[in-house]
């Protein structure tokens, strides 16, 4: 039964916990460089109320408390917030459509810079080399695969994956149209997938804080997929110029599937390549 | 007006519900509604383009930060969350909720906290237990809660788990259900 003084109490807790919110990001941004001041607030509060629900507190402010004088609870902060789950070949006719549609382009070009902005862990990146190796462009392709949280960044570069999961990628891989036995892509030790070593060579992984820092180099792709979708609209505003900064004329745009250039400043500098699977090429 | 929005949330069976509730909205109703539909990962624009043959209101995928606008439904993107932020939608792909992406509570609790009491939730036909604590949520922020009658829904699961945990939700069966927002939204 919920009572009009329970009614009450819910609208007071709310009311409170507009407060907190953004005091909580100031102290998180002061103490730690880490910026969340600009991210979008529904799905930033889910994440804090999973991490106050780990370290066992019931406010936002005793949460603060926590991450402000530990920065191990900061750190298992970050991978709450950054980490999702992934895998190789995750939306498989996402590549399937790389394959047909992308890659011929890729072919003319001397050298290949391809930017997944938001790597979390690895697994999307080393599906990327595993497809320019198959179509014989891993050679002259530098891959850079950058995020904010250094944890999962040194997860991904060790390149080691559950041996369990190797089933349902390379049901994924067989769907994106490719031919070979995938199991030739890792060696398998204990519980282990250990990827082989020849995808690692051209893959560059770096911290990189899309919110923070700037424009590295010139790509002929990006990969922000399901990234900017925690991002307020001045901040998904902001990362677009980066990215459109970042970007070489006729360079590949890829974004998630909930996501859009509708709506944004640059959406006039691009033209689609493939609607479904949210793939747009620069054009100026 | 007395209601900002209404969210639906169906699992097996929804299909039928959805057209049933939708059929009966006329083409002038005002409120915007978000719909989720639990289904396969990679599930296309299919249920869209099915959903629209039996609307006269118009069915659109919700993309990250659409806007809210009357008078339009608004499906859930297969294999995200989907989240109500202040004006607009917002997506998650963070962990599937209630075994569920695009989870029911995750609708109903984000609905819950923007819109308060001006939020109506209903809860079809489906399996399992998604959906029952949104209900939950957007009856303690004052707003109304309707349930499909388990008497009639093909699957009582999801029904009976949000009577459980709400008090003095409405229950209707399948047919009443459209010509009762129809009348809400009058309010």
């Amino acid at each position: 039964m919920t009572t009009a003084a329970e009614k009450n109490q819910s609208r007071n807790h709310e009311d409170i916990e507009a407060i907190e919110m953004p005091l909580l990001t100031e102290a998180m941004f002061q103490r730690y460089g880490y910026d969340f001041r600009g991210y979008a607030a529904a799905s930033l509060k889910r994440r804090v109320r999973h991490a106050m629900q780990a370290e066992g507190v019931q406010t936002i402010s005793a949460f603060q408390e926590h991450v402000l004088h530990d920065a191990e609870a900061m750190a298992r902060f970050l991978d709450i917030v950054s980490v999702d789950v992934t895998a190789m070949f995750r939306d498989p006719l996402f590549y399937k459509v790389l394959r047909n549609k992308v890659v011929p382009d890729l072919r003319a070009l001397p050298h290949v810079r391809v930017w997944h902005a938001g790597c979390s862990t690895g697994e999307e990146v080393y599906s990327m080399a595993i497809l320019l190796h198959e179509e014989g462009l891993l050679e002259k392709s530098q891959l850079y695969a950058t995020d904010l949280n250094q944890r999962a960044l040194e997860r991904a570069r060790e390149g080691i994956f559950p041996l369990n999961h190797m089933r349902e990628y390379t049901a994924n891989y067989q769907k994106t149209g490719g031919g070979e036995e995938f199991s030739r892509y890792y060696t398998a030790k204990h519980d282990s997938a250990i990827l082989r070593d020849f995808l690692r060579g051209n893959i560059v992984w770096a911290g990189h804080n899309l919110v923070t820092d700037g424009s590295f180099n010139e790509f002929q792709m990006i990969l922000c997929r399901n990234v900017m979708i925690y991002f307020g609209r001045p901040l998904q505003e902001r990362v677009h110029r980066l990215i459109y900064d970042s970007l070489a004329m006729g360079g590949m745009l890829c974004l998630g599937h909930g996501e859009s250039l509708q709506f944004t400043p640059h959406e006039k500098c691009y033209e689609v390549a493939d609607r479904a699977e949210k793939i747009y090429r620069k054009v100026k | 007006m007395k209601y900002k929005l209404i969210v639906i949330g169906a699992s097996l069976g929804g299909l039928h519900a959805l057209r049933t509730i939708l059929s009966a909205l006329p083409v002038d109703f005002r409120l915007p509604l978000a719909v989720v539909q639990h289904r396969n990962p990679d599930a296309g624009d299919q249920l869209q383009f099915v959903l629209q043959e039996s609307c006269a209101l118009p069915v659109r995928t919700a993309e990250d930060k659409t806007p809210l606008a009357p008078g339009t439904v608004y499906l859930a993107e297969a294999n995200y969350h989907l989240l109500v932020d202040g004006d607009h939608f917002a997506l998650s792909t963070e962990d599937a909720v209630n075994h569920a992406r695009p989870s029911i509570d995750v609708l109903f609790e984000t609905a819950a906290e923007r819109y308060g009491k001006q939020t109506i939730g209903v809860v079809l036909t489906g399996t399992g237990k998604d959906g029952a604590l949104g209900l939950a949520a957007i009856q303690r922020s004052g707003g109304l809660t309707l349930v499909e009658s388990p008497v009639s829904a093909q699957e009582q699961g999801m029904p009976v788990a949000a009577i459980s945990v709400t008090a003095n939700s409405t229950l209707l069966k399948l047919e009443e259900i459209g010509p009762y927002l129809v009348a809400l939204s009058l309010k």
